[in-house]
């Protein structure tokens, strides 16, 4: 699925996805997550659409633990979050909500660029640029992960974890 | 095997190399009050009413302690509703930050421990695997007592010479994160080593393991050993001991070298904790709010530094002074042995224990403009409220040396 990219610069933190004063609101995701990035882009969230994509540079999603930062993401429509690189619990948290996290080379996308991620294929294809790049491969364990939907889903289904067979 | 792969092998049931994938067990699992409440539902979703081992799980409710809003009282009631459903352990209001109470009570050497909380890294300091992790990671390993973890790769960072006067742990791993940058561990393990660390006490340890997550790392590792043993007994657990050492054949990705009689009170400027500099470097930043605490530097030996510089002395009229004990243990102890009269006497305020203004939800909040010196792990933009504020780190003595003076200034001299 085309979507559209909104780009990030680098050491974008959990408390800039969502930040710390709205943590009263974690109970109440649909108003939490108006709040999305909204020091480093106010209004985002009423500016995006479902399917786009949030584009950033190195170490997004450092400090905090909250699975809300991956949660208001998601929430918010955003297709997968493209980095060159991504602090390790954000990560985690990302794939345990079905959400897909790529690494890639993001100097190749700008502000607005009509792009597509295939997944299976391991490509970005940008329509606006007219070109196509590889992303990293994504470790067994994420895809495993995603396939089942989430982590959720994937112990709903096993009743255990089940990711190192 | 490193102390990372070893532990991982030992709670895996099989020998674990760095890169592989291990599902290991879970020895100590816990949330706080902004994380418990999506694990609890989580654990729901997937369809679990008992969970696999209630009295080593606990829930933490150390960020609105006590609760500023209906929404967070709301929250902490239905964490206590599940707790009481299940039999999972409550650390109510007041009784202080996770990782302080757990590095009290809870955590052994050897363990394997999550936290929904990135700072659940501080138990590396007694030896533990402890790791910060999201909501739903937590709620696996409280309902199954099992967890998925890459065995990290380890960072040998070697630390010799004795710490000068007015440095300590804190500025290790300020001067590590300015050297190695704020994602210089990103999936990996630090493992610390060489004589400043063996000399070093549990507190200084807890605060450098603390900070790990701020490099990125997955854990901070310290060998267990005689001042392990030490800190408890203290805490009455001296059956709980169990020397923790890396083996002979451990390989390192990488070593770092610190000279700790070359180090200098550090400090992280705004945004990202990388920034920093020397408080020589620093030149006249004038502060606002002087925050002493967290599970950073909320501990007794922390307060001990800054009362050693306020004793008869009085914070700068145009500016406060928060003290936020880590744990109830802390506050007891600070006000039996006079820490706290110290505090109050200079015009310090002393506020319930618990995370406290880190976190920007009360007990400190910055308006726009203002400037914090505070002992915290972190100061991202808006993390203590305002988007406009600037949040500067550095250790308990820089803190005390800034409220003296309103402004960030050199500890050294009061020494």
């Amino acid at each position: 699925m085309k979507g559209k990219v909104w780009k990030f610069g680098d050491s974008i933190s959990t408390d800039h996805i969502i930040p710390g004063r709205y943590f009263y609101l974690r109970s109440n995701l649909p108003e939490l997550s108006k709040h999305i990035l909204e020091y480093e882009r106010p209004g985002f969230s009423e500016k995006v659409s479902s399917g786009d994509f949030i584009v950033a540079g190195l170490n997004f999603g450092l400090g905090s633990s909250r699975e809300h930062a991956a949660l208001v993401i998601k929430l918010n429509g955003i297709q997968a979050v493209l980095a060159k690189s991504f602090a390790r619990i954000f990560y985690r948290n990302c794939f345990n909500n079905g959400l897909p996290a790529v690494i890639c080379n993001t100097d190749r996308l700008a502000e607005g660029d009509e792009i597509e991620l295939l997944l299976e294929e391991g490509k970005i294809v940008n329509y606006t640029r007219n070109e196509t790049f590889p992303f990293s491969v994504l470790p067994p364990v994420m895809k495993r992960i995603l396939s089942d939907g989430g982590l959720v889903e994937h112990v709903k289904k096993y009743k255990d974890l089940k990711l190192t067979e | 095997m490193t102390l990372a792969e070893k532990i991982l092998s030992e709670h895996a049931g099989k020998k674990v190399r760095t890169g592989e994938i291990a599902v290991v067990k879970v020895d100590l699992a816990y949330t706080q009050d902004g994380t418990g409440p999506l694990a609890v539902r989580k654990i729901q979703e997937m369809g679990f009413e008992k969970v696999y081992n209630p009295q080593r799980t606990i829930f933490f409710f150390d960020h609105a302690s006590p609760s500023p809003r209906i929404e967070l009282s709301n929250d902490h009631a239905f964490l206590r509703d599940f707790a009481q459903k299940t039999g999972i352990r409550v650390s109510d209001v007041g009784l202080g930050i996770s990782h302080q109470v757990v590095a009290e009570n809870f955590v052994r050497p050897g363990d394997v421990v999550i936290g929904a909380d990135s700072h659940t890294c501080t138990g590396g300091a007694l030896g533990a695997f402890a790791t910060g992790v999201g909501s739903t990671d937590a709620a696996v390993a409280i309902a199954l007592g099992k967890v998925w973890l890459r065995v990290p790769e380890t960072i040998q960072v070697i630390v010799e010479g004795s710490l000068p006067i007015g440095v300590y742990g804190k500025d290790i791993i300020l001067h590590l994160i300015g050297k190695i940058g704020a994602a210089g561990a990103t999936y990996k393990a630090l493992e610390f080593q060489g004589d400043t660390i063996e000399n070093l006490e549990m507190a200084g340890r807890m605060t450098i393991a603390n900070m790990a997550v701020e490099a990125g790392a997955k854990v901070g590792l310290f060998p267990s050993d005689e001042v392990t043993k030490g800190w408890l007994n203290r805490m009455g657990r001296s059956k709980e001991f169990r020397g923790m050492i890396p083996e002979a054949d451990a390989t390192y990705g990488e070593t770092v070298r610190i000279n700790a009689r070359e180090l200098k009170p550090t400090i992280a400027c705004p945004h990202l904790v990388d920034n920093t500099k020397t408080v020589d470097e620093i030149g006249e930043v004038k502060v606002d709010q002087v925050f002493l605490g967290t599970s950073c530097n909320g501990r007794l030996e922390d307060f001990h530094i800054a009362a050693r510089i306020l004793k008869g002395r009085t914070i700068y009229p145009k500016i406060r002074m928060i003290v936020t004990p880590g744990s109830h243990l802390v506050y007891k102890e600070a006000l039996k042995d006079g820490t706290m009269e110290i505090f109050i006497e200079s015009g310090a305020l002393v506020t319930s224990p618990g995370c406290g203004g880190c976190v920007g939800l009360h007990d400190g909040v910055l308006g726009d403009g203002e400037v914090c010196l505070a002992t915290q792990p972190r100061n991202f933009k808006g993390r203590m409220g305002s988007p406009k504020s600037f949040i500067y780190l550095g250790s308990p003595a820089v803190a005390a040396a800034t409220a003296i003076e309103g402004k960030i200034a050199d500890p050294r001299k009061y020494l």
